[in-house]
């Protein structure tokens, strides 16, 4: 099996042909949204932690812009940030693709800059705009998984259908990346024991014995069992997890992706499944996983969760037939077949497999016809962290 | 014919795959087995029910694993939830 993607000059394949109008802070977030409305193909991101916001957040969008789905990067400050545009252009130029920055102080105001932006983008577009797809083997493609709005549903159907299609990719060369270490609470053995060796089974065991400790904090009345979860018919949080950890299929976990500390990982050269030590919160743990390089995210829900994201393509799998019948029109693979008794784990599978390449080679997804474009950046507060006495993963 | 799933050999509840009335027959597959209940409630798809009596205290098993505890008694055959089920994980009351 191949795909048809556009090579990036570090090696790396996208599968969109993207430009992404990066606004450093939110400050300069609607600048950035009116010159990416300039141009076709173009979207417009941002973070919301301020200009000084800290690494893990330079980091992801660092990774982001060097995410092969984006194929050039227009960045918008300012001026006066503390994380200037000029630093983070530096280092998404290292993936050699090309990267301009402007700044709103340094051109003298809101209206020069929509001027100047405008001008740099459709430049911008008119190069990009050749590039054309070729054919890659899929040890080129890396996917995310995640579940939310999860129900009985997503352990029984959803999740392990894309595990399915998780083992298909891997065994044709791929990767895969899950990311959500609070809906692995509970199900650490069935994690650990896939551990290709005894280092990734500690990590595996502190990444969740870290993520718990931040959630039971005495008081603090933290919940992460939605209102749709408990209705679903899931009673527990080791309950959900079970179900959750499906989705990363029965192949070997290579590693633990670091997402503090210094850097944030990016999938290896060495090929399989990976997990991320990040955040179970949809839009967030999308940008985490396209700033590790997935190119395409495939969401498993019960209760029918539609989102999208502004650089990965986002497959939408349902395992709730009932959902389906009434959202066909916001999913994109329906593994409901599978509860209803007319198709296996197996068969749904294979077509969630199909899916995944032929979104890879330029297929809409619901999520990009319906135009969402949700975008949101993760940050674990090292405050929070100091205090809590957890250092980052090794 | 209302239907439900017991995944692990080891489950002490089921999963649901059909609305239920109190007093209903269910099909229960477990593998290649099929096991009858008479569910005690009126219970909604994707919801569990006890395959067994289960005491207070005692584990609740789906996977074969642990995913919680009784808070009160559960007879056979009745709704097994956050009613009378709690989680062992992520509290900050338990510690």
């Amino acid at each position: 099996m191949k795909f048809a993607g556009y090579e990036r000059p570090d090696g790396s394949v996208g599968v969109r042909n993207l430009i992404l109008v990066m606004a450093v802070a939110d400050c300069s977030e609607p600048v950035a949204r009116a010159i990416a409305r300039k141009v076709d193909g173009a979207v417009a991101v941002t973070q919301h932690y301020g200009c000084i916001p800290g690494e893990m957040v330079a980091n992801t969008l660092i990774g982001v812009g060097q995410n092969p789905n984006v194929a050039a990067v227009l960045l918008i400050g300012m001026g006066c940030e503390g994380m200037p545009a000029q630093a983070l252009a530096k280092m998404i130029q290292q993936s050699g693709k090309p990267v301009e920055w402007i700044a709103i102080q340094d051109l003298g105001g809101t209206r020069k800059t929509m001027i100047e932006g405008e001008k740099i983008i459709k430049s911008l577009s008119r190069d990009v705009g050749n590039y054309q797809r070729n054919e890659f083997s899929m040890d080129k493609l890396t996917v995310g998984v995640k579940c939310g709005g999860s129900d009985t549903t997503s352990g029984l159907a959803g999740n392990p259908s894309v595990g399915f299609a998780v083992d298909m990719l891997v065994d044709a060369g791929g990767s895969a990346i899950m990311s959500e270490p609070i809906e692995a609470v509970g199900a650490e053995e069935s994690l650990a024991r896939k551990a290709v060796n005894p280092e990734v089974k500690e990590q595996i065991y502190k990444m969740i014995a870290d993520e718990e400790k931040r959630w039971k904090i005495p008081g603090a009345q933290m919940e992460f069992m939605c209102r749709g979860n408990v209705e679903g018919g899931l009673t527990t949080i080791e309950e959900k997890s079970l179900g959750a950890v499906h989705k990363i299929g029965s192949r070997p976990i290579m590693g633990v992706l670091k997402t503090a500390g210094g850097h944030l990982e990016k999938v290896p050269d060495k090929k399989g499944c990976y997990l991320q030590d990040s955040t179970h919160m949809e839009p967030m743990a999308m940008s985490i996983m396209a700033a590790a390089g997935a190119q395409i995210v495939i969401f498993v829900s019960g209760c029918g969760g539609t989102f999208g994201h502004a650089v990965v393509p986002f497959i939408k799998v349902t395992g709730n037939p009932e959902i389906y019948s009434r959202m066909a029109d916001d999913m994109d693979i329906n593994a409901g077949t599978i509860i209803t008794g007319e198709e296996s784990v197996d068969s749904v599978g294979k077509r969630i497999y199909q899916e995944i390449i032929d979104v890879a080679s330029g297929k809409q997804t619901i999520g990009e016809i319906m135009g969402y474009d949700n975008f949101s950046v993760f940050r674990r507060d090292p405050r929070m962290e100091a205090l809590l006495n957890i250092s980052p993963l090794t | 014919m209302k239907r439900a799933i017991i995944i692990n050999k080891n489950d002490n509840v089921a999963s649901l795959l059909s609305d239920v009335r109190k007093n209903e027959t269910v099909h229960a597959q477990l593998g290649e087995t099929m096991l009858e209940y008479i569910v005690k409630d009126s219970i909604q798809f994707g919801h569990k029910f006890a395959v067994k009596p289960i005491k207070k205290g005692e584990n609740i098993i789906k996977y074969g694993e642990i995913i919680g505890r009784a808070t009160s008694d559960i007879g056979e055959g009745c709704h097994a939830h956050v009613h009378n089920i709690e989680s062992l994980r992520g509290r900050g009351d338990l510690f």
